[in-house]
């Protein structure tokens, strides 16, 4: 069964945890005594229907005050796949939630308020896809039941999306678009008898018709080597493995490989799956491999194929990265900078630009970046890293940048040139 | 057809990863064994993600002193099975020290009094990263838990603090007196454990299926009948046929009526559950903030 990864966004009160509540209820996911807790819980609260987006707010902090303020990941599944939602603020300090849970989605969820249209955070969501390149990005137009469920809405709405989506870079084959109203359940998973107009899928219906992670097996192959496997039993006194999560590519018994840095080439002598041995293994599988040759190779170290050339190898380069930290980042400080198993230390030539966030364009004169703040800047780093431009490989393109006194995490980062 | 993989095979690869980078991260890991479905499972990733080499870190066990019986010998055989190293610290030796006060009444129980013994343990090894089978579809505040979870050095939580942690980059860099907590297969859900349990062929202890036990009834709840369940006069065991969904300990985990004896029934049966799979855990039942507050005070 395959793994289909969904990241939510929309402002507090477009009714973002309302729709994924309604998901779970529809599909059958909640248990009956979840679903008696929030009951309780709404009448506690005074209301006159079950609160579905209850469910998806736990902390104490935000309970009081009735906002999410963190990433929180909801489940379900149906018969075809497994769904992982993760369910991210809308509002603006949370941004770096935001880009942390899309970070791994497939497609993005956007929600607008049929009454409201697009709104500021609207255009910052439609950025992060696009800075994200989401494969997919699926706009649902909420609470359509407070605007009669009017089409000419809906279209209006709709019209105004595509433009900010080509201002961002947003693909348009890449955005669907849904009339819902998740409190009664509208177009979320049974379509709805009051968009006759609407000719389109259910949600549940688009979601169960994308396809998770097309495209990684035919990037040029990268293995990060995470972990050097070395027996001390005298059974397997010889076994030299060297295991990782695989980026890209297909991998294969008897493949010609490179070792970067150190260049040397050798042959794949075995591909483990746990204990078993198999001929072939492809991105995002975790396995160990075997080399013919006694070459050296430890962690941080990239195995890729000799024949897919140019390598990945770079020391100077241009990333947009989005800041996650209070503390403010200013050029020439330096940084580590942890790309798969390498952590490396890094320096800020320059900051190119950073954004103003209300128009996505380059603000005049700002060159340090704030909490939340997204921008260019140009690095260089003291080793060699093993790293792809993000749009050309998206799984060997990003890295973050960690603050070596505190060891926060304070940004992540897309290359974007050499 | 036969062949395809019911559990999404991607969380297997996902969490061997984890445990990789744990292993490659930290000094001093420990892997938390309750003898419970979550922790068997992770032993069992564990051996396949360092393959074939030895599992390069002990199991830690917080015996509470209330554990099933059949917990303890299933343990111990699991142990001996892997040759996997175990260290067992005593809830009990923290009441002796006086550090741990015994709770008392009709719903006593040792949970809360494991995270002094954890926090002990963990000081006394000088564990940097703990392991555990915690999943995010527990529980509430486990829902927002990033994989990589740093503690402060009373084990502390502030969910204020926790790092992002973008396209499964995992940042365990930690200063001197801190751990981190570290949990993979939080993405994986109660059905995909017992999934994985079928296709992988893992045993379990006997408690998770169907048996005769002698058990008392109160609030809705079946209680499994021992010496370390505190009852009142009015409350009489009764024999029926029952099972356990969750493994805490004699104290802490009701029983439910059921004849599933195999995995497949249990898996049955959870399509059908109506109840969550915590709901049996009185721990969590005391307020709905529960388990927040005793992560911020550390936990697991």
């Amino acid at each position: 069964m395959e793994v289909l990864r969904i990241a939510t966004a929309g402002s507090v009160d477009d009714g973002k945890s309302t729709l994924i509540g309604r998901l779970l209820y529809d599909t059958r996911s909640i248990t009956d005594d979840r679903l008696e807790a929030i009951d309780t819980a709404s009448k506690r609260k005074g209301l006159d229907f079950t609160d579905l987006s209850l469910l998806t707010d736990g902390l104490i902090a935000e309970r009081e005050q009735g906002i999410t303020i963190d990433v929180a990941h909801i489940y379900f599944s149906t018969p075809t796949r497994k769904y992982i939602i993760a369910d991210t603020p809308g509002h603006v300090e949370y941004t770096r939630n935001m880009i942390t849970g899309a970070s791994t989605a497939q497609a993005s969820l956007v929600l607008i308020d049929a009454r409201n249209g697009v709104v500021e955070q609207t255009r910052r969501h439609l950025y992060i896809a696009s800075l994200l390149r989401m494969k997919d990005v699926i706009v649902c137009v909420n609470k359509m039941d407070l605007v009669d469920f009017d089409a000419l809405v809906f279209d209006t709405i709709r019209e105004e999306v595509i433009g900010i989506a080509e201002q961002v870079g947003i693909a348009p084959r890449t955005l669907h678009f849904i009339p819902v109203a998740a409190k009664e359940g509208d177009n979320v998973v049974a379509s709805s008898v009051h968009t006759p107009w609407y000719k389109g899928p259910s949600l549940l219906g688009l979601l169960e018709a994308l396809e998770p992670g097309k495209g990684k097996g035919d990037l040029p192959g990268r293995f990060p080597v995470q972990y050097v496997i070395r027996p001390s039993q005298d059974a397997f006194h010889d076994f030299r493995g060297y295991a990782g999560k695989i980026g890209s590519g297909r991998w294969a018994v008897g493949e010609e490989v490179v070792v970067l840095p150190s260049l040397r080439v050798a042959t794949i002598a075995a591909i483990y799956k746990g204990e078993a041995p198999v001929d072939r293994a492809e991105a995002g599988e975790s396995v160990t491999l075997t080399l013919k040759e006694d070459v050296d190779v430890s962690r941080g170290n990239m195995l890729v194929k000799s024949s897919e050339r140019p390598y990945p190898e770079v020391t100077t380069f241009t990333a947009r990265i989005a800041w996650m930290d209070e503390q403010e980042m200013q050029e020439g400080r330096t940084f580590l900078l942890q790309h798969g198993a390498q952590v490396v230390k890094v320096k800020v030539l320059a900051t190119e630009e950073v954004l103003d966030i209300h128009t996505f364009r380059k603000a005049a004169d700002k060159k340090t970046f704030s909490l939340n703040d997204i921008g260019t800047v140009r690095l260089k780093s003291s080793r060699t890293l093993f790293l792809d431009r993000y749009a050309e490989n998206p799984a060997n393109g990003a890295f973050i940048l960690i603050d070596e006194f505190s060891n926060n995490t304070v940004a992540v980062g897309f290359v974007e040139k050499f | 057809m036969n062949s395809e993989s019911i559990f999404p095979r991607a969380l297997e690869a996902e969490a061997i990863y984890i445990l990789r980078e744990v292993a490659a991260q930290f000094e001093r890991p420990a892997l938390l064994f309750s003898g419970g479905k979550d922790s068997i499972t992770l032993v069992h990733l564990a051996r396949k993600a360092f393959y074939p080499a030895a599992v390069p870190f002990p199991l830690l066990h917080v015996d509470t002193g209330h554990n099933f019986p059949e917990t303890i010998e299933f343990r111990d055989r699991l142990v001996a099975q892997t040759g996997t190293r175990l260290i067992v610290r005593y809830v009990q030796d923290s009441i002796n020290q006086g550090k741990a006060k015994e709770e008392t009444g009709r719903f006593a129980s040792r949970n809360i009094l494991q995270t002094v013994t954890l926090l002990d343990a963990i000081e006394e090894f000088k564990f940097d990263a703990c392991i555990g089978g915690a999943r995010r579809d527990e529980e509430k505040a486990r829902a927002k838990e990033r994989i990589f979870s740093v503690r402060d050095d009373f084990g502390g939580w502030d969910a204020k603090k926790q790092r992002p942690e973008p396209f499964e980059i995992l940042n365990g860099r930690i200063h001197v007196g801190e751990n981190v907590r570290v949990f993979p297969i939080s993405n994986w859900t109660e059905l995909d454990v017992w999934n994985y349990i079928r296709e992988e062929g893992l045993g379990l202890p006997s408690l998770y299926f169907s048996h005769q036990r002698a058990i008392i009834e109160r609030d809705g709840f079946y209680w499994p009948h021992s010496e370390f369940l505190q009852t009142g006069p009015e409350e009489v065991p009764f024999a029926a046929t029952v099972r356990f969904r969750t493994v805490g300990d004699m104290t802490c985990t009701a029983a439910v009526l059921s004849q599933a004896d195999t995995v497949d029934d249990i898996i049955s049966e959870i399509l059908e559950a109506t109840i969550s799979e915590r709901g049996a855990r009185m721990d969590d039942k005391r307020s709905e903030a529960a388990m927040e507050r005793r992560k911020q005070v550390g936990y697991f």
